[in-house]
């Protein structure tokens, strides 16, 4: 067993809560880049020379990447040789994202989902744990803004409306947020599992490299067959028209129930945070 | 062909009906803050038939809540939110002498009837953009309903905020007009 005190936990969560919503990846800028010079229509170009600007002000002006800095979600993997010591492992977590929000100088946008009453501290974060062999923990700590999870959706699909009916789910999904959710965005669909797993799926999808291959090379050539109908929507960068609706789509797929062929899109602005830490 | 346009508020009719869809138009001056929350506040009021804490005529609606400012600095990320959200309330404002609104995403076709009645635009501007955005602005007050606090109606002091011609006064769409072309049918 392996000693891990909550300490460094909270430590690790404030900073990876910070620098998400600072400092975006090097794969969502150089897709940005690709993008720049891609984009066929100007006012497209012009929102990808904003959004590159956009990122290097957050990082130097310490100026948030956008006001809605999201409800946090963590993905913990917890090595099973791993002994938390010193607290309680999610209050650990909890407490990184209250300090990161306020120390941070991050917008509190979690409220009581009826009296809309603010919590203050932009918790509760949603944690989904997994125990993992190994003796290491590993965090992502994850800001994902509203207006995209509000154009995300689930569907129960009929097995008989196979592939054809996971395609049209996601590129309806996508014609329906049209330039609400902050495009170019990022797809991530979960497909099989059952009602729950297949958000979670689609959620996580989100968090591989931007611009790598899908591992699956049936799930790859899949992927480039919904991007290439995502982009002939034309909905473009900002909803103004263009080629690059979507930078990418990412599917994670498990089995499922004979009767059943659960599908989940998650939409993700342009605005993809996330912070990998391990500890 | 689209034009670049600086304006000011307050705005006439004459400003807004030269405005066509895909113009650029840079804002500068006085703009006032609004999202949910200050809406259904200003509709509460107008249905006791109090006063609005601003007067609306000819002003332009910046639908944001800013992340909280560090200290010596004027406000912190500033971007739009979704306009969407304040249709149901948006006609009863440009009654009332609104002449813009700065935000993203689509308007209601009441909200797109109504800038055509009343003579008003809709303005998007770069959702996400929120470091980019904050440069503009060079002052920022609380003038109503501080208790809201990311959602209290702020009174801004802008520079050359960029933005683009979404609705204009002729009833037209830029996001619809983007969609007819670059949309390629299987
Ligand atoms: S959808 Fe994303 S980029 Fe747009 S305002 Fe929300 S968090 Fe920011």
């Amino acid at each position: 067993m392996r000693d891990l005190h909550v300490s460094d936990i909270i430590a690790a969560v404030r900073q990876a809560a910070i620098t998400a919503n600072y400092v975006i990846g090097p794969d969502l800028l150089a897709a940005f880049r690709r993008g720049l010079a891609e984009e066929e229509s100007a006012s497209g170009r012009e929102i990808f020379r904003q959004l590159i600007d956009n990122a290097r002000i957050a990082e130097t002006e310490c100026v948030p990447l956008c006001q809605d800095c999201g409800l946090t979600v963590i993905f913990a993997e917890v090595g099973q040789e791993v002994h938390i010591v010193g607290g309680d492992f999610e209050a650990a977590l909890q407490e990184g994202v209250r300090q990161g929000y306020q120390e941070g100088y991050l917008r509190k946008s979690v409220c009581h989902p009826l009296t809309r009453t603010n919590t203050g501290d932009n918790t509760p974060a949603v944690i989904h744990t997994e125990i993992v062999p190994g003796d290491r923990l590993k965090l992502w700590v994850v800001p994902k803004g509203g207006g995209s999870e509000n154009m995300s959706r689930l569907f129960m699909l009929k097995p008989a409306q196979g592939w054809e009916g996971i395609k049209e789910a996601v590129v309806g999904t996508v014609r329906e947020a049209g330039p609400n959710a902050c495009p170019p965005y990022i797809v991530g669909v979960g497909i099989g599992g059952n009602f729950e797993r297949a958000a979670l799926l689609a959620k996580k999808s989100l968090l591989r490299e931007l611009g790598s291959q899908n591992p699956d090379p049936d799930l790859a050539a899949r992927e480039e067959e919904l991007l290439k109908a995502i982009n002939d929507l034309g909905i473009g960068p900002q909803g103004l028209g263009g080629r690059l609706t979507a930078l990418g789509v990412h599917i994670l797929l498990q089995p499922c129930h004979i009767a059943s062929l659960p599908v989940a899109v998650n939409i993700q602005c342009h605005s993809s945070r996330h912070r990998e830490v391990e500890l | 062909m689209s034009k670049e346009v600086r304006l000011t508020p307050p705005l006439t009719a004459a400003d807004v009906c030269a405005l066509e869809i895909g113009d650029r138009v840079l804002v500068s001056g006085v703009i006032y803050t609004a999202r949910d929350a200050a809406h259904r506040r200003l509709m509460d009021l107008l249905a006791a038939g109090q006063p609005l804490p601003v007067d609306l005529q000819g002003q332009i609606l910046y639908y944001v809540g800013p992340s909280p400012a560090r200290p010596g600095r004027v406000i912190g990320a500033a971007g739009p939110t979704t306009a969407t959200r304040m249709d149901v309330y948006t006609p009863t404002l440009l009654r009332l002498g609104l002449k813009a609104m700065i935000g993203k995403g689509r308007r209601s076709p009441e909200v797109i009837a109504a800038l055509k009645e009343y003579q008003a635009v809709y303005l998007g501007a770069t959702g996400g953009a929120g470091a980019l955005i904050s440069q503009c602005i060079r002052q920022a007050e609380v003038v109503a309903f501080e208790d809201l606090g990311p959602e209290a109606i702020h009174r801004l002091v802008v520079e050359d905020l960029p933005t683009i011609v979404i609705n204009d006064c002729a009833g037209r769409d830029l996001y619809d007009e983007g969609l007819r072309r670059y949309a390629r049918t299987a």
